[in-house]
């Protein structure tokens, strides 16, 4: 390790002498299904409302109520909203991880546990603070049986107490958060202020976490990506909505059925929608491509084991060109591996998706904005080419709170592609379905139910001439498959272009996409601040690739691609499509753990390999 | 105009929406000469023909084998799609929900129904989805070339001897459970009934089920087996004579209540079953399921319209869906306007 590392772990080490405004990691261990939910957003709320940027990160077990959970916030004055390795303040309410929790924390960070707990024996090197939680919560909850879910709001009071969080932030926050629910909200700042005044009382400030009022989150939003991804395909005008329901993607249309009930029920009370809850995912995709078909904006959304479960399908849609959406909120695999777990392993099977030559189009955000942007440019693309197109978001931006600026109205109009009506057909007399009239290789479909003679075509798995009917020919077979290829390499000029951050002096570039994103900006200035490396950014947004991903590997000696898999499916996806002798310039920064990417980890490895 | 009567030569016979029986036409069929799907094909385009149905409103929806390959047979002017092996009824979901004017019909056989696609039948007959679906039913996988399907009969025997000893299922009494609302079993080579049924089925809206015993004559119609012709000729219990009266045809006979079932379907026309069994009520679900069972008990094939409820919701009705087909919604009623993204942010600061 270098000095520089040592002398930044040591940051926890501070005794409060210093005091360190606005740049902690905050982490509550708990169990599921204990209400803590509900006080880690109070919190996360709280210190936004402050003006402080901030991100909440909730790390759950795959079980409803009973086993560990940790949730950590992140408040950090320069933005950075990463997950950070290093917990500077932990609130141990969970007997069973407690002690371990409290082992792997770096020493002179602070422990703020339930007083049976008796942590403070444990290390010497450590702060704590010991607060008797079930006598305060008697004394302000009298019913019994609802103390297990308030008592988790008195670490809130406490903390605010600690760091100097504004009670009145916190009231605002806790009736946010009960919405119409007065009484349980009332019960719940009781509960706040009980922990606040028992710290007034009784707790001494020895550590050197503080949080103050800055201007840095007016305006913005908090919301995760699932719920961005909603209001994106509901406002990209999505009609037909199916769904099997698989963590992390079922908030995604849950929430979307709450927007689609306030926003798309007409004055006579008729949905404008149809969202169907399928048998599993092969049914969810085979409703997407059947209203695709017939003309519906449809998607479904799923993780990689529906993905697994729809390839046959994803075929079908290929080579039939039928219009469809998917959105993949990407776990950990393989099997069932870490479904509560963020990953982004699902990328180089989603690609190629299905058997015999198939290649689809991959939108990749990397912020909820994106999530919100990219649902209208998925839905356009997917008509326009007529093709499914992935959104390949994942579990840390679905299931997270993020913080962003609001939402721009898209200004996208909604582009339905080439369909022909019974006016056209009227003029033309007839038409072939997989003719490439236009050169970009995508023929002219028309809706089932168009009032014309010649609107009627076969639509089929099967090998296909151009007028849609039977054939085995060879000629033909080859001929529709390059037809197919061609508008994939005419979607290379369409879809959503890399970010690229370059100085055009650096001879080192990282590629990145999704979440990697938040890690990779903190890392870059830790590679300048620390190391003086300098590094050029390009942030990949969609497959296929576009020319500028090309021309930034051409400008660089050595380029890191980073992404949260194994086997470095991106890396590999651009090797196929780069000049061979490009190849050996570009190198793997994985990481397969399941928790969201930190920048000190991308910064080691990156310095490991670069030899320093 | 001209003024010396000449004879015109004879106007094809038109239907009441002015459309002549090739109108209803599809392709050269490329299945065996006899086999029972060519027959099922003709009699949907004499339905479809006197019915009067704008081809253009069917959709004509189908998975993989060979009975999937004959809506290519049958109404050219309709669109269709040959989907993948027994996924035919999700497919035909999505398109139904994303335009509810269109007519579906699903054609599937005993396989891509019974075996690979039984999750979605299952779950199909559940939604009552406004659809036709017909099982065309031979017993075997013919494009495979003549293993055994889940609906084959237990000691049927194969080509190569091979006898089955697993016992069928009945996708009838497992519709008629699972809440189809018009279920009935018909067999290729039984014009009238079959007719009858078709027009029927195509009157109701609601999920309707048509089994239709049609026989293989490559691979399963030989001595032994329980799908061909000659054993159906054997075997065939029809519940009922089947007549039915179409809406828009004001012609009426009198018929005899005592032996005469009267349902009256959806859009107003009416199916009449003249009870050859006396004491079946094709109304009361329990009925039918226990008398299938019998049936099979028995070794009879039983034919007829086993449950019709004409007026259970469809999936369609659960919806609460707009009247206009979603597909064709124009973008200011599927994208909110500025002022809803303005509520929706505010609600998240």
């Amino acid at each position: 390790m270098s000095t520089i590392d040592v002398a930044l772990n040591d940051a926890a080490g501070r005794t409060g002498h210093q005091p360190i405004v606005n740049d902690m990691s905050l982490q509550v261990a708990t169990v599921n299904g204990s209400g803590s939910q509900s006080s880690n957003t109070v919190l996360l709320r709280s210190i936004f409302q402050m003006g402080v940027p901030v991100s909440g990160k909730n790390l759950f077990p795959s079980n409803i109520a009973g086993l560990p959970t940790w949730y950590t916030i992140r408040a950090n004055k320069d933005g950075y909203i990463a997950r950070k390795k290093e917990i500077d303040f932990l609130v141990a309410m969970n007997a069973e991880t407690a002690q371990d929790d409290v082992k792997s924390l770096a020493a002179g960070a602070s422990v703020l546990y339930d007083e049976p707990l008796n942590l403070s024996a444990l290390r010497s090197d450590l702060i704590f603070y010991a607060v008797p939680y079930d006598k305060i919560v008697a004394t302000v909850c009298p019913e019994a049986k609802l103390r297990k879910l308030v008592k988790n709001m008195i670490y809130v009071g406490v903390v605010a107490k600690l760091l100097d969080i504004d009670m009145g932030e916190v009231e605002k926050a806790i009736r946010k958060q009960f919405a119409t629910k007065v009484k349980a909200a009332n019960l719940n700042l009781a509960a706040a202020k009980a922990g606040f005044d028992y710290a007034v009382a009784n707790l001494t400030k020895q550590d050197p976490f503080h949080i103050t009022r800055m201007e840095k989150t007016q305006g913005k939003i908090i919301i995760d990506g699932n719920s961005a991804a909603a209001l994106g395909c509901m406002f990209a005008g999505v009609t037909v909505v199916t769904w099997y329901p698989i963590t992390p993607s079922s908030s995604l249309v849950e929430t979307l059925i709450d927007y689609m009930k306030e926003h798309r029920v007409g004055p006579d009370g008729k949905a404008t929608f149809a969202i169907v809850q399928a048998e599993d995912e092969l049914a969810a995709i085979g409703m997407v491509i059947g209203a695709g078909w017939a003309g519906a904006r449809s998607m479904t959304a799923t993780a990689g084991p529906g993905i697994s479960l729809m390839a046959e399908f994803a075929g079908l849609a290929y080579y039939a060109e039928v219009p469809g959406v998917i959105w993949d909120i990407q776990r950990v695999g393989p099997s069932t591996g870490l479904p509560t777990r963020t990953s982004q392993g699902d990328i180089l099977s989603t690609a190629f998706l299905s058997h015999g030559d198939t290649k689809n189009i991959l939108l990749i955000p990397s912020s909820v904005s994106e999530c919100f942007s990219m649902a209208t440019d998925a839905f356009n693309l997917a008509e326009q080419f007529q093709t499914l197109v992935f959104v390949m978001s994942d579990l840390d931006l679905g299931m997270n709170n993020w913080m962003s600026d609001p939402f721009d109205y898209p200004e996208t109009p909604i582009n339905r592609g080439k369909v022909l009506n019974k006016a056209d057909l009227e003029k033309a007399g007839t038409f072939a379905r997989y003719k490439d009239v236009d050169g970009d290789g995508v023929g002219y479909r028309t809706l089932p139910g168009t009032e014309h003679p010649a609107a009627a075509y076969f639509t089929r798995g099967s090998g296909h001439n151009e007028r849609s009917q039977y054939s085995e020919r060879p000629d033909d077979f080859e001929r529709n498959m390059e037809r197919i290829n061609r508008k994939f390499e005419t979607a290379r000029s369409c879809v959503p272009r890399p970010e690229v951050v370059s100085t055009g002096k650096s001879k080192i570039g990282i590629i990145a996409y999704g979440t990697s994103h938040w890690a990779i900006v903190e890392s870059r200035d830790q590679l300048h601040k620390e190391y003086k490396v300098e590094t050029d950014y390009l942030r990949l947004r969609a497959y296929p690739f576009t020319r500028e991903v090309h021309e930034f590997i051409e400008k660089h000696d050595r380029v890191y691609v980073v992404e949260q898999n194994r086997d470095a499916q991106m890396l590999s996806m651009l090797k196929l499509d780069i000049k061979a002798e490009l190849t050996p310039r570009l190198r793997a920064v994985s990481h397969i753990h399941g928790l969201p990417l930190d920048a000190r980890s991308v910064t080691d490895e990156i310095m490991t390999m670069e030899g320093k | 105009m001209a003024t010396t009567p000449t004879t015109p030569p004879p106007a094809p016979k038109t239907n009441r929406i002015g459309l002549a029986v090739l109108d209803y036409k599809g392709g050269r069929t490329t299945l065996c000469a006899g086999c029972g799907h060519n027959a099922i094909s003709e009699r949907i385009i004499d339905a479809m023909f006197e019915m009067g149905v704008t081809p253009e409103r069917v959709v004509k929806m189908s998975g993989i084998g060979c009975s999937s390959k004959s809506p290519a047979y049958f109404m050219s002017r309709s669109h269709s799609f040959n989907s993948v092996h027994g996924r035919m009824p999700s497919v035909t979901t999505g398109a139904v929900l994303a335009n509810r004017d269109l007519m579906a019909l699903g054609v599937s056989g005993d396989g891509d129904s019974a075996s690979i696609g039984i999750g979605q039948f299952v779950h199909l007959m559940r939604r009552n989805l406004p659809m036709i679906y017909i099982i065309e039913d031979n017993g075997v996988y013919g494009l495979t070339k003549g293993q055994f399907s889940a609906t084959a009969d237990v000691g049927s025997k194969l080509k190569t001897g091979v006898i089955n000893d697993l016992p069928p299922i009945d996708t009838c009494a497992m519709a008629i459970e699972l809440g189809a609302t018009f279920v009935a079993r018909s067999f290729s080579g039984d014009k009238k009934q079959l007719h009858a049924m078709l027009k029927a089925a195509i009157s109701h809206k609601g999920t309707v089920l048509l089994d239709v015993i049609s026989p293989c004559v490559t691979f399963n119609d030989h001595d032994g087996s329980t799908k061909s012709y000659k054993y159906m000729k054997d075997h065939e219990e029809p519940l009922q004579d089947i007549n039915f009266v179409p809406h828009f045809e004001e012609i009426d006979v009198d018929y005899d209540a005592g032996t005469t079932l009267e349902v009256t379907m959806h859009d107003g026309s009416r199916l009449r079953l003249h009870k050859l069994e006396a004491g079946y009520d094709p109304t009361n679900r329990i009925e039918a399921i226990t008398r299938l069972h019998d049936a099979h008990e028995k070794g009879e094939v039983l034919t007829g319209v086993f449950y019709v409820n004409p007026k259970a919701p469809s999936f369609i009705d659960l919806l609460n869906m707009t009247d206009q087909p979603l597909a064709t919604l124009p973008d200011s009623v599927v994208r909110p306007g500025r002022e809803a993204l303005e509520q929706c942010m505010e609600e998240l600061r």
